[in-house]
């Protein structure tokens, strides 16, 4: 006899189980919103982007002799010249010098069109001069209009020329400034990692040397800056915006957190290893060297290349020291004003001109490209090579 | 001779003369050895021994050195001073070599010299924030015998005189700082309200509903949020986010500035998420599972349980993760410096353009004020400001997170 009993669930039950399909849809909610926030960033960023990876050429004859050295715009027909970007003409004297027997002939090239030209045909602006427009319109049905990669955006520095701007000396600084942020927080971070896990004693000024650390994982990274610039650059007197400026400021803020996650690697290998080593007479260094650390390097080499692509991305800190200079040629050594790549994307955002905008955008795309090789690399480094016990 | 070839003579007869003194010291063992003595350590301890000490009178020679120079104090010229340093090395060669001996331990000494070579790498951190302070203090200092405190504290005018500007008296600049803060506490709020809401769902989701796969999945995916440089969420915020704010705003018939604080406060909220939900995350793993199973054996659903036990026993964990949030959040820079305004104002309405305490830093410093005028000296003082708030934020996070840990442990 079931007629007592229902089997539907009662009215304030209903109304409990309303409220726990609420709140999971909140929480299912909030994880889509951020994922949908990814793509649209993601999809807004290849929107802006893509279009700067690809650039307006122009087939033209150019003839070198005596005059068009001289006056270059000369060397490509008269109703082309206007369309053509102004970097090839100034290139001219140095192709001639490059190889004298080019002097006399002449050679059909693509050439790399202006911005305006580039930013019309692309559709970004409707501003063309008549005649120029009805130029592309003749030269584009002769078939002597097209796109080709804009191989000048990794193979030349930066540019007032939007058409001939490129990150090339972007590339070169970043290198430098991961250079020295390696060589200095590398040793100095695991060092510090060793001591505290390994060695030092469960004191008041440990602790305060731990909390410290945390404490600087959190600083605002534009202290650093100042930090930078009134000890680095004004007190030592390192030349300011030079890539050791930047490679310095920058290793002071990755230590901590290469010093964090080396500790949680020392700390993974278990304890029956370091005694084991101690057992058959090993000295606690030796233990460590020889053990330990060979054993806690993925996890090490984890966190440091974490931590390096975090500094990979940074800029608050470098515009205080002076990173946002305009840098045409890449720099030669670590004491020459040099610029990375967010410096250079910074610079770009804040140029006028529309062309800038894609460039922006491209640059961040490769910037962007970059960091997740390398923050995938570290996941794969931990996934294959890290031991559990 | 500069300063790069010094250096290249120093290191690069530094690493053969080590060399060479390890072979001696570890000769010298070995031949004692063969003598028939029981030494205390391995022959290549005693090397390194020798080497250590033949290196370390240079090393010092070369930082002394190196310090009067950057100091301003006139030193002799660099040949002497490497002469000096191989003098000191050949003086440390010759007496470490002298006390190998059998009954000399250079396997405590070498241990002995690790241990003190990686205390003082732990000192850098420590002089870090030693250098953070000092390097602010000291212009803040100047700041504040030109500037009232209390002006600065209390004034809602922030007006600096360009000083090389003709016909223009520094004096004239007004340093009240009130209108910075607002702007800087405005973001800060819009951010948070973004950030605590989404990341803490975020985080409930993933600790407490999401499949083992979902996890693997998910956790990923929001670091990259974490993983995005500032100054790409900044051209984000400017170029797509403010002109987005400006036309919903028109379609409600407002009227927004293209400097809007909604559009930075919005990007910078989505840039802290990951922040909230994964230090959310790992304090929700760490309340016992024991406090769940007896909430559902008294009868509560999954939620009840959530909202009842797991947050109020993960309260100060949670609290911990959005000081630090808000901490990040003051101290951000570029997505600020690229979409908030220049212009110090104060009011209430995030439509309008407002200024933040990190702007005016980035805009005094990298402007062409000389480095002793006011605006440049404020920014010292602004930063100040700054390091002590965001430090109190961190510490009590810090110490909240540890006792947290403790507890459950």
């Amino acid at each position: 006899m079931s007629q007592g009993i229902s089997l539907q669930p009662s009215r304030q039950l209903r109304r409990r189980y309303r409220a726990e399909r609420r709140f999971k849809a909140y929480c299912v909610g909030a994880l889509l919103l951020s994922i949908a926030f990814l793509v649209l960033f993601f999809s807004d960023m290849v929107r802006q982007g893509h279009s700067a990876f690809i650039q307006t050429e122009i087939q033209a004859e150019v003839t070198y002799n005596e005059d068009t050295v001289k006056f270059t715009n000369e060397s490509v027909d008269e109703s082309i010249a206007p369309l053509v970007s102004r970097a090839f003409f100034r290139s001219i004297p140095r192709r001639v010098d490059a190889d004298p027997s080019l002097m006399g002939t002449t050679e059909t090239l693509w050439l790399t069109a202006t911005a305006d030209v580039d930013q019309y045909r692309k559709k970004y602006s409707d501003r063309l001069e008549p005649e120029m427009q009805s130029t592309l319109e003749r030269l584009e049905s002769e078939g002597k209009v097209s796109y080709g990669f804009n191989k000048g955006l990794f193979t030349s520095g930066d540019s007032k020329i939007p058409s001939n701007a490129g990150l090339w000396s972007a590339f070169v600084g970043t290198f430098y400034v991961m250079l020295v942020v390696l060589a200095v927080s590398f040793p100095i971070g695991v060092a510090t990692a060793i001591y505290l896990e390994e060695f030092a004693p469960d004191n008041r000024f440990t602790q305060g040397v731990e909390i410290n650390i945390n404490n600087l994982a959190a600083v605002p990274s534009i202290l650093f800056g100042l930090l930078g610039l009134a000890i680095f650059i004004n007190f030592f007197g390192v030349p300011r915006s030079s890539a050791l400026a930047g490679g310095l400021t920058l290793s002071l803020m990755t230590l901590p957190v290469i010093i964090i996650s080396t500790r949680a690697a020392l700390r993974a290998v278990p304890q029956n290893i370091r005694q084991g080593a101690q057992a058959v007479g090993a000295s606690r260094w030796q233990a460590i060297r020889d053990h330990v650390l060979p054993l806690s390097l993925p996890g090490i080499l984890t966190g440091t290349i974490i931590g390096v692509a975090q500094a990979m991305g940074e800029t608050a800190p470098l515009l205080l020291i002076g990173m946002i200079a305009y840098i045409p040629d890449a720099p030669t050594s670590m004491t020459e004003a040099a610029t990375v790549l967010p410096a250079q994307i910074f610079t770009w955002a804040g140029m006028p001109e529309r062309a800038y905008v894609s460039l922006t955008a491209a640059g961040i795309l490769v910037l962007l490209s970059l960091l997740i090789t390398l923050n995938a690399t570290a996941v794969i480094l931990r996934n294959r090579f890290e031991r559990r016990w | 001779m500069d300063t790069s070839q010094t250096l290249l003579v120093f290191f690069g007869g530094l690493v053969p003369m080590a060399a060479v003194a390890f072979a001696l010291g570890r000769r010298k063992a070995l031949l004692s050895d063969a003598r028939g003595a029981r030494m205390h350590s391995l022959p290549g301890q005693y090397g390194v021994y020798v080497a250590t000490w033949m290196a370390l009178p240079a090393l010092a020679i070369g930082v002394v050195a190196a310090c009067a120079v950057l100091i301003g104090v006139r030193v002799p010229s660099a040949p002497f001073v490497l002469s000096f340093a191989l003098f000191g090395a050949a003086v440390g060669l010759a007496m470490a070599l002298r006390r190998v001996e059998p009954t000399l331990r250079a396997r405590n000494a070498i241990e002995k010299f690790v241990y003190w070579t990686l205390f003082a790498a732990s000192l850098v951190s420590i002089l870090t924030t030693f250098g953070i302070i000092i390097s602010i203090l000291f212009e803040a200092l100047k700041f504040f015998n030109q500037v009232s405190v209390w002006d600065f504290v209390t004034g809602t005018n922030w007006s600096p005189v360009a000083t090389f500007r003709p016909g223009q008296d520094a004096a004239d600049s007004q340093f009240g700082s009130v209108p910075l803060f607002a702007g800087t506490f405005m973001i800060t709020a819009i951010a948070m309200s973004v950030a605590i809401p989404v990341g803490l769902f975020a985080a409930i989701y993933m600790s407490e509903y999401a499949s083992y796969r979902i996890r693997t999945f998910a956790k990923p995916l929001l670091e990259i949020l974490a993983g995005i440089p500032t100054v790409v969420y900044g051209f984000f915020a400017a170029i797509t986010v403010s002109p987005l704010v400006v036309d919903v705003a028109a379609f409600f018939g407002l009227n927004a500035s293209y400097t809007n604080a909604l559009a930075p406060g919005l990007v910078m909220g989505i840039m802290i998420i990951p922040f909230i939900s994964s230090l959310s995350d790992d304090v929700i793993n760490a309340i016992p599972n024991s406090l769940r199973e007896g909430a559902y054996a008294l009868g509560a659903t999954k939620s009840e349980t959530i909202k009842q036990i797991v947050l109020p026993a993960a309260f100060p964990g949670i609290m911990a993760a959005s000081l630090l949030g808000v901490s990040r959040a003051l101290g951000e820079t570029m997505i600020v410096v690229m979409a908030a305004g220049l212009r110090p104002n104060l009011t209430w309405n995030p439509l309008e353009d407002m200024t933040t305490v990190t702007v005016r830093i980035v805009d005094a410093l990298t402007g062409d004020q000389s480095f002793d005028s006011p605006e440049t000296l404020a920014a010292f003082a602004l930063g100040l400001v700054l390091f002590v708030v965001t430090l109190t934020l961190n510490l009590i996070s810090i110490i909240v997170i540890r006792k947290f840990r403790q507890s459950y442990e």
